[in-house]
Parts: structure tokens; sequence; C-alpha cells
């Protein structure tokens, strides 16, 4: 089996703090996987090493078959990254925003230009394609981020807390797409501080104190733990 | 007197949509009321108005009696306001934060210290240290004491968990029932549907509407249709199938469930004629049962009916 991502023992040490502590783990391609753990267990340092963003202090990990120590030019090609605070610019229109990050990303114009539109067509806003991101509601340009992540066809996307203060409507509008988009094999790798979102996901890993605590399928770790909500499992590691 | 009264409050940004349409509602002296509802619904406009920082273009707003425009020197002596953006000095510390902002309110550190003593207990063995350099958690309890420090009688709270893990958010509402307790009336916004019933009213807004105002309880207790809940093997799947269900009804995933609502007047058949529908579809079930609805299937419901004025 050859995993999507594959972490192995990866640490990060700023000065004397360890903010990720030997971790390990691997996620099928295909597979929704969710990253959960309180603000300030390494999530956000976690995924800068696997976006090859940020160099680990030791460790390694195989990103879409890249090496992160030797291939990260690679990998940012290869990997989708939607930030919490999605950086659409307000005063381009949708159809420039999607221009602007395929081409950063290389995809070739006309190549493009077809993606961009079957891509606004499928989130139902090819007729707001000239209309400025600044004008539209917030459930509309997170989905358009997101699908602006997708136009360079990524083996991975990298999704951090997307579904951070929207309506409870479109948070389920936007994990259809994620369910959608997985369907089509792309691994999904997706951090949330919303606990039913957690059970949205084959796996979740929790994170605390820089170590990896556990990971599996929510329903094994209910069992596992003889609880009844990952939001209890949750109130277990985090307790400090 | 009533702590809070917004009336008939509109605010239009240039060249945007109405940020707020005619915003009415009252808040009880002691009170905990919650602002619930998505970002951009219009929350941090209604509390910029009501914290004397920004103008409605109609509308009044009292704090005790005082016009927020007219009495606004003395509305900013009665009002402590935590703003939805760390707004301390990082390069101070936190002691020294504290000291400042008690200056300013002519208040003093000693004077109050009651106030904030359940917070400050956690805050003390950090006093040296500056404010930039402390966690997110940190931060946010040391601009809840700054906020408090002048003891003021309304307590507005802009988003204060957005973002905050749900073990902190825990400790954050905790921390607000016991200011409630010292009879200091607070007014807090939440996109977070759970937090709702921590509340003892709330007004769910979207799109800066105030679509209704009631104590959690209540608003629970009128949930318009019959709720049931399952257990689905495959939740994503299953709701294409849904999708073919003849019975009216809307459906929605809800953690390791899917929540099924029935408009359906005839309560007593919904059951077998859902699950026979679900039989000849092959869709394989568990644990199908009548729950009753939380604040996120009224939120959910709520917006479905007002369906349409999205954008």
């Amino acid at each position: 089996m050859v995993f999507s991502i594959d972490v192995q023992d990866l640490m990060k040490k700023f000065g004397d703090f360890t903010a990720v502590d030997h971790i390990t783990f691997q996620v099928k391609r295909g597979e929704i996987f969710g990253f959960l753990g309180a603000n300030g267990a390494g999530k956000t340092t976690a995924m800068k090493m696997m976006c090859g963003l940020l160099r680990p202090t030791s460790g390694n990990a195989t990103i879409a078959g890249y090496s992160l120590k030797t291939q990260s030019k690679q990998i940012k090609k290869s990997i989708g990254y939607m930030s919490q605070k999605f950086s659409l610019y307000n005063d381009l229109s949708l159809f420039e925003n999607m221009q602007l990050y395929g081409t950063i990303y290389g995809v070739k114009p006309a190549i493009l230009k077809e993606r961009i539109h079957d891509s606004l067509e499928d989130l139902g806003m090819d007729k707001y394609a000239n209309k400025l991101v600044g004008s539209i509601p917030l459930g509309w340009k997170q989905k358009l981020a997101f699908a602006t992540a997708l136009l360079h066809q990524p083996d991975i996307v990298f999704l951090d807390e997307p579904t951070s203060g929207v309506d409870p409507i479109v948070r389920r509008e936007f994990w259809e797409r994620i369910y959608k988009t997985a369907s089509t094999g792309v691994t999904i790798f997706v951090t949330t501080h919303y606990m039913d979102e957690a059970e949205y996901c084959e796996r979740i890993s929790i994170m605390s104190h820089g170590k990896l605590m556990l990971i599996g399928t929510p329903t094994q770790i209910k069992i596992d733990m003889k609880v009844d909500t990952i939001e209890e499992v949750f109130g277990k590691f985090v307790k400090r | 007197m009533q702590a809070v009264v917004v009336d008939h409050i509109n605010k239009c940004y240039a060249d945007k949509v109405a940020a707020l349409r005619d915003v009415s509602f009252t808040v009880n002296q002691g009170e905990i009321f919650g602002l619930v509802g998505p970002d951009g619904a219009g929350k941090t406009s209604l509390f910029n108005i009501m914290t004397t920082l920004l103008f409605a273009d109609t509308g009044t707003v009292t704090l005790l009696d005082n016009d927020v425009e007219n009495d606004y020197k003395k509305v900013r002596s009665i009002i402590g306001y935590l703003p939805g953006v760390f707004s301390l000095y990082p390069d101070l510390t936190v002691e020294e934060n504290l000291r400042f902002f008690a200056t300013m309110y002519k208040s003093s550190l000693k004077d109050n210290m009651p106030i904030i003593r359940p917070i400050w207990g956690q805050l003390s063995p950090f006093k040296t240290r500056k404010a930039g350099k402390l966690s997110g958690g940190m931060k946010q309890k040391l601009a809840l004491c700054c906020a408090l420090i002048h003891k003021p009688e309304i307590l507005f709270l802009d988003e204060p968990t957005t973002g905050v893990d749900p073990v902190s958010r825990k400790e954050f509402w905790d921390i607000l029932k016991s200011i409630q307790k010292q009879n200091i009336t607070v007014v807090v916004s939440t996109p977070y549907m759970d937090e709702a019933t921590r509340c003892d009213r709330i007004a769910l807004i979207q799109n800066g509407e105030i679509i209704k105002i009631d104590p959690p309880v209540k608003i629970v207790k009128e949930f318009n249709g019959t709720l049931y809940s399952i257990r689905v093997k495959q939740i994503f799947e299953t709701l294409d199938v849904m999708e073919r269900c003849p019975i009216d009804s809307n459906f929605y995933p809800y953690g390791e469930y899917v929540h099924v609502v029935f408009y359906d007047k005839d309560t007593t058949t919904i059951k077998e004629r859902f699950a026979a529908f679900l039989n000849e579809n092959g869709v394989e079930y568990t644990d199908m049962e009548e729950i009753a609805p939380s604040i996120e299937d009224c939120f959910i419901e709520l917006m479905e009916r007002r369906d349409g004025v999205q954008y």
C-alpha cells in the first residue's frame, strides 16, 4: 500500500520548546483525515512541515510520493491548501482569483479557462464569474477558496479550519463538497474545532502538547474509550 | 429599567447590501443575552453601534437609559467591551496592561480585584510576561480582565470563543456565568450553536436580520416538524438517496447521525413509511428514533424557511 501521506518521527523544536514531538502516522489515498487538537497543540506547525513550508528539526515525511527533506518543491506542486483566513483577493472577481491561482500553479491557459468554467458551473456561481469576491457571502467565498485550491488537480488538499464561522447549512454543504472531492481520489487532510465534523472523517487523530495521542476511526475510538461522543474523547486528552 | 434597548436599527455601508435591517431587542439587567449567527450576519456592526463606536443610519440604542449617541461618555463608563480581535498592548506585561486600563477608567487593581479574582487566579502566574507572548486562551482571559477592571454594568463580548477549542470554550462560559452572578449584564455573540443553550435568551441573526428572539428552551419547543435521527454507514451517500424520498422532509448530516425533519402532518405512520422507503432503496440503518431538536436544528429549520434571501 502506498500512502498519500507518510509521516515518520517528525519533530520540530523552537528553541527549548518542542512544538511537534516525534509524530508518526499514515493517510491513505482518497481518505478524509481529521487532524484535531486544542489551540497550541502543534497542529499548525505539523501542517506547515507537511506542506513544505517549515523545515523539520528531525524526522521525515513522504507527501504525495515526495520526500519532505529533498523534494519540497515537488510537494508544493502536488498539494492544495486552504487556510482558515482564506487568501482570496476581495478586489478581484471570482474568475480573476481562480485565474491568478491557477496560473501561479502553472496550469496551461487553455486548460485553466476550461477548468475554471467547469468549477464555477459546478458551484452554481457561473453567473457571478465577474463579480468581485469582496461582494459575495462568506459561505460562497469558502466554497470558492476550496475549488481554487483544487484547480491544479492536487493529490492532497490541506484544509485548515475551513468551516470556521459559517452557518450550519453552509457547513454541511461544504462537507458534501469534501466528500465529492475525496471520491475522485483526492486525499483530504482537515482540521476543525467542530466535534460533529470529526464524525464525518474516515479517521481522526488528536494532538496534545505536540504528541499524537491517538488515531483511528471515530467509531472505534469511541468504543475503545468507552464514551458516546468525540467531544468526550477530546476532553480527556485536552485537560490541563 | 432595561439594560439594553435596541430600537429599529438600520445600517448600510457604502455600496453594500444592508448590514443591519430593522433590528430591535431588549436585554434585561443581569441577563446573559446571546447573539447567535454566522460570520457576516451583522453581529460586529451591531456591537460597534451598541458600544458607541459606530453610528446607526436610523434607530436608537439606549443602555440603562443612556443614549449611545447623545450620552456616549456616560455609556463608555458603564460598559466593558471585549472586541473580536485581540486589542491589548503586546509589548506591555500582563500586569501593566491591566493597570493601564484601570487607570484609564480612574479605577485601580485593588478596588476591583474581587470582580476579576476568579480569572486573575489563572492569570497571575504570568503577570510579568508580555501580553504578546501569552497563549491564545490566556490572552483572552487577560482581555476579559481588562474589560472588567472598571466594574462595568454591562459587558459586551464579540465572538470571544471563535476558533477556540471545545474544552477552553466550556471554561470560558463557566467564567461568564460567574460574572453574571455579580449582577453584570452580559451581551455575547457566537457562531457556535451549542453555546446558545448557556444564554438566558438568544437572538438568532442572519443576513442583518433577527429571525428569532427567545429563551433557548422556547425556541426548541417551537420547532416546526417532527425530527428523527438515524445512524447510517455512509452518511453522504445516503443523503443522495434521500433526495428521492416522497415524504415532505428535510435532512442533513449531524455528527455520526443523519437528522430527518418531517413536515408531513400524518406523524403516526411516518416512521413506517420512511423505513419502507429506506428498505426499498437498500439503505442500511440503525437507531432510528424521534428526538428533541437542538438549537442547531432550529437554526437550520428557520433558515430553510427563509430560503432565497441568501444572496
